[in-house]
């Protein structure tokens, strides 16, 4: 691992950091601190079978930020010049008005986890090897079946090195490698057309794309869902029961409640979920974690970028509200527990608390048993994504593959649902909890306040006895 | 106060043209660089108390470079001699492993160009107020909204923003041309509460090119308040199918979606609903959209588009029939057309297709007038979550907004879909308003769309 990599490719020293946060405190506040970043990224495609093009990027900075009670001041540069270093200090300073405080800067680097590969990572893997991926999916989606018509297939690697530098003493430095593939193909079967879409990833080696997450994998689950919505019916409008299948339909906790538990919003009593720790929000069945840690998974990272390692945070213990996400600034302010959830786009964003990995642990159920169940309902296994009103709880998530649930067998595949619910209720009505927890492949970004990061969900398979899906069929 | 962050001692159209000139030296057939700068401002201010000031300077370099028929792109915040060698030499070796696409290329020399003329998209003013001014612009929006009514307890602040930013691009067809821009905002966010503790929140912004088009932060606090207010007591519906108007928000983003599927790059993969119609009567006879890149201090305008190209005004749907699509060079090559000028170019990856001022012709009944006619009825003021299938033209987006009822809105909604086919909804338009107004670069007039089907209880 290249430790030290700013303070070699940028000759920076110990004293010029004092002096950056120095100027950063100069108007006073509570703590400051410099966030140095530099990122590269490549990413390729096929298209029409032909790679149309490639690209690569560089891009690097500092950001810094000064905090005084609950007040933010935040400047950034993408010169990395010690002048203007000390120019966006000196802008964010003005956030304060006080005496001058001194900072403590330390350079001991703390025991930090090791989630993922900082050596052979995806992105040190040869361009041809990364080329002959997306013609190897481009390839197997053809040979799917012919109706597939339209196949693209891309590829997409970066490797992000931080220094979080605060005036608390905070030094932490991590390489974090990312990298996914994507397949999006278009079926037509003479009028009718359909999409599907398949893709995963993670903080992982290159090899996995060569074992495990194969493009010829992600290539017919693409194809597969493609030719599968060639012979979609449309779906019901109205209530009824919907059991979600395991793995990437964790959306649905990510929008449902992910969001409105994370600590800014609880701390400006702006979300549905504030004031309801130790309080009731789901049916004693729902145990859910925010998990950091887990190795090589999007959405883990060793340290935050406040510098603070992640945790398995208990967010929902038995349907009991038990712990907020939390970032410096709201657990300071809510003495909260801060459980390494401040996170950031990039250098030019200020961090504020954001998901990792967000999953509900198994139940006891056999999924067999939970469809077997249902009467009459909605089994949605694949999502398009998501959004919620953080205030008022109200929270949509689009489903792209789905089929009728008829007197507990699974019936004919509907075309593109919608289901709406509220989050402080959708989790009360979970009545069964399966045995088969999955993980996401690994595809999600997540947006907040205009800035995406990566992230991770999952579930095992879950029913909700009642929720509302949109479609145009009749009413169920 | 601070003036455009300018590149210490680089001068950026020089830049540009080395780039270019580098490239060809280095055995491109042909290259396109952009080098973007600027300055952003923003805070927030949250109960009257400022909670986040930022303020930057940012560049970027992006190139773009043909090697025959193989291309490639690289960008880089790094505009050091070393940054943009490597930039250069990066983009020419990647070039090596990308296909040979006969299609592939710049603009041909005669399509290239620009509008003359002031635009009217910078202003300096902009940039004009002093930190304390702006903080008390973002201060006065929160203030007015929470001054309304005492059932506004709570927000999630109020904002100002200011940038400006300059363009420059070029091409080894000997094009440079630049341009700068400008804009600044005011929002409010209030929260309230009703007696039980349900809380809603909405907001309302206003944006301009210039401080002195800004409406002020009085009238877009007491919007934003009365949107807030509407929203207490919300119920949800009975599934059904109703005539649904859509308020000049919520029709802007459907017409969105037109500008999806009108899209050429959607088009040529056959992966719009549009695709194959051209010239066909697609839409019903009420319905005439345009895009135009010219109109001056649009949102929407520039003099030429990501590749050089001037902007122009393009007819997409001229009563009820798909006249055009929207179209770069690529594209345009792909399909056997001429580029529409809307290419649209960031720093990094390969020209899209970005909208120029796109907007629905207007009607001219008012909003009101709508409304009244409607006996039994949903006016919808927003949507949840992205549930668009372009492909199909299956639409279905959780809403809310407000029941109708005998011409009257009567009470708010929440927790439902709208849901249909785009191409049905827009042949399916009973009324258009008289109410264009532009607020981006997208604008539609509101709408009385027939057939859709509600979900909900």
């Amino acid at each position: 691992m290249d430790k030290r990599f700013f303070f070699e490719k940028y000759g920076l020293s110990e004293r010029d950091l004092e002096k950056y946060l120095g100027a950063a405190l100069s108007a006073g506040g509570d703590y400051a601190d410099l966030y140095f970043e530099y990122l590269t990224s490549t990413a390729l495609s096929v298209d029409e079978s032909m790679v149309k093009s490639a690209s690569q990027g560089i891009s690097a900075g500092c950001g810094v930020r000064v905090v005084t009670g609950e007040r933010t001041g935040y400047a950034y540069t993408d010169d990395l010049a010690p002048e203007e270093i000390l120019h966006a200090a000196r802008t964010a300073a003005l956030i304060a008005s006080g005496p001058a405080k001194t900072p403590i800067v330390s350079l001991k680097d703390k025991a930090h986890p090791s989630l993922y590969p900082v050596t052979n990572a995806a992105s040190d893997a040869e361009l041809s090897k990364k080329v002959e991926l997306v013609f190897r999916a481009d390839k197997a989606a053809r040979a799917y079946d012919s109706r597939i018509k339209e196949v693209r297939a891309s590829y997409a690697d970066e490797l992000r090195r931080i220094l979080v530098i605060g005036s608390d003493g905070t030094f932490a430095e991590d390489v974090q490698p990312l990298s996914r593939m994507s397949v999006f193909v278009i079926a037509r079967d003479g009028e009718v057309s359909a999409k599907g879409s398949s893709g995963g990833g993670g903080r992982n080696k290159f090899e996995i794309f060569l074992t495990e997450k194969t493009p010829e994998h992600f290539a017919k689950e693409a194809a597969r869902q493609a030719i599968l919505q060639l012979t979609a019916v449309p779906c019901p409008a109205g209530e009824m029961e919907v059991v979600l299948g395991p793995g990437w339909p964790g959306v649905l906790l990510h929008e449902a409640i992910g969001h409105g538990l994370e600590a800014d919003f609880n701390r400006k009593k702006t979300s549905a979920f504030s004031g309801l720790l130790g309080k009731r929000i789901a049916s004693d069945k729902c145990t859910v974690v925010d998990n950091g840690t887990l190795n090589e998974r999007r959405g883990s990272i060793n340290v935050d970028d406040e510098g603070n390692t992640t945790n398995n945070t208990m967010l929902i213990e038995k349907g009991i509200l038990k712990g907020y996400m939390a970032d410096k600034l709201s657990s300071r302010l809510m003495g909260l527990p801060n459980t390494g959830n401040g996170r950031r786009e990039s250098y030019e964003h200020i961090p504020m608390p954001r998901m990792t990995n967000t999953y509900m642990l198994s139940g006891d159920d056999l999924p067999e048993d939970i469809i077997k169940s249902v009467k009459r309902g909605l089994y949605a296994v694949n999502f398009a994504g998501g959004q919620v009103d953080i205030t008022n709880g109200k929270f949509v998530f689009a489903a792209s593959e789905a089929y009728l649930i008829e007197d507990g067998k699974i019936t004919a595949p509907v075309k593109d649902a919608t289901l709406i619910g509220n989050g402080p209720d959708v989790l009360t009505r979970v009545s069964m909890v399966g045995n088969d927890l999955q993980l996401d492949e690994g595809i999600g970004t997540c947006g907040k306040d205009g800035q995406s990061v990566p992230v991770g969900v999952g579930i095992p398979t879950l029913k909700i006895d009642r929720m509302t899906v949109g479609g145009t069929g009749s009413a169920a | 106060m601070a003036t455009m962050v300018t590149s210490a001692g680089v001068d950026l159209r020089e830049l540009v043209s080395g780039v270019i000139k580098r490239a060809i030296q280095l055995g491109a057939s042909a290259a396109e660089a952009v080098v973007s700068e600027g300055s952003e401002f923003s805070t927030v201010v949250h109960l009257g108390e400022v909670e986040t000031l930022k303020e930057s300077g940012s560049r970027g370099l992006g190139v773009r470079v043909f090697v025959g028929q193989h291309t490639a792109n690289t960008s880089t915040s790094d505009l050091s001699d070393e940054g943009v060698e490597q930039l250069v030499r990066g983009a020419i070796e990647l070039a090596k492993i990308t296909s040979e696409d006969p299609m592939a290329g710049i603009p041909a020399p005669e399509l290239l160009g620009q509008i003359e003329g002031d635009l009217g998209l910078y202003y300096d003013d902009v940039y004009s107020l002093s930190n304390a001014e702006r903080i008390e612009h973002a201060r006065r929006a929160e203030k007015a909204a929470l001054a309304v009514d005492s059932r506004l307890t709570n927000s999630e602040g109020g904002t100002f923003d200011a940038s400006i930013g300059r363009k420059v691009l070029a091409n080894s067809h000997g094009f440079v041309g630049e341009y700068r821009s400008s804009y600044c905002s005011i929002s409010a966010v209030p929260i309230a509460s009703d007696e039980a503790g349900n809380m809603q929140r909405d907001y309302w912004y206003s944006v301009a090119r210039t401080l002195a088009q800004l409406d002020s932060p009085e009238d877009v606090g007491r919007i934003a308040a009365q949107r807030t207010l509407r929203r207490l007591g919300a119920r949800k519906l009975k599934t059904q199918k109703v005539p649904i108007v859509f308020d000049r928000q919520t029709s802007g983003a459907l017409l969105d979606h037109i500008f999806d599927a009108a899209n050429g790059d959607a088009i040529y993969r056959h992966a719009s609903f549009l695709a194959g119609k051209l010239g066909q009567k697609t839409f019903g006879s009420n319905l005439t959209v345009i895009d135009d890149g010219t109109i001056v201090g649009g949102y929407g305008t520039r003099p030429f588009d990501g590749e050089g190209v001037p902007t122009r005004r393009t007819t997409v749907i001229e009563n009820g029939e798909l006249k055009n699509y929207l179209l770069n060079t690529y594209t345009a090559k792909k399909l056997g057309m001429a580029t529409t000028g809307n290419a649209s170019r960031g720093l990094a990856g390969t020209p899209g297709i970005g909208n120029g001022n796109f907007y629905m012709l207007p009607g001219d009944k008012s909003q009101e007038e709508i409304i009244k006619d409607v006996k039994q009825g949903l006016l919808v003021t927003e949507f949840l979550g992205f549930g668009v299938n372009l492909v199909t033209g299956d639409f279905s987006r959780g809403a809310s907004g407000m029941w109708i009822e005998n011409g009257e809105l009567a009470y708010p909604v929440e927790e439902i879909t709208v849901a249909g086919n785009l191409g049905d909804m827009f042949s399916n338009i009973s009324e258009i308003g008289s109410d264009l107004i532009w607020r981006g670069s997208v604008a539609c007039p509101t709408l009385r769309i027939e057939g859709m089907t509600i979900a909900g209880e």
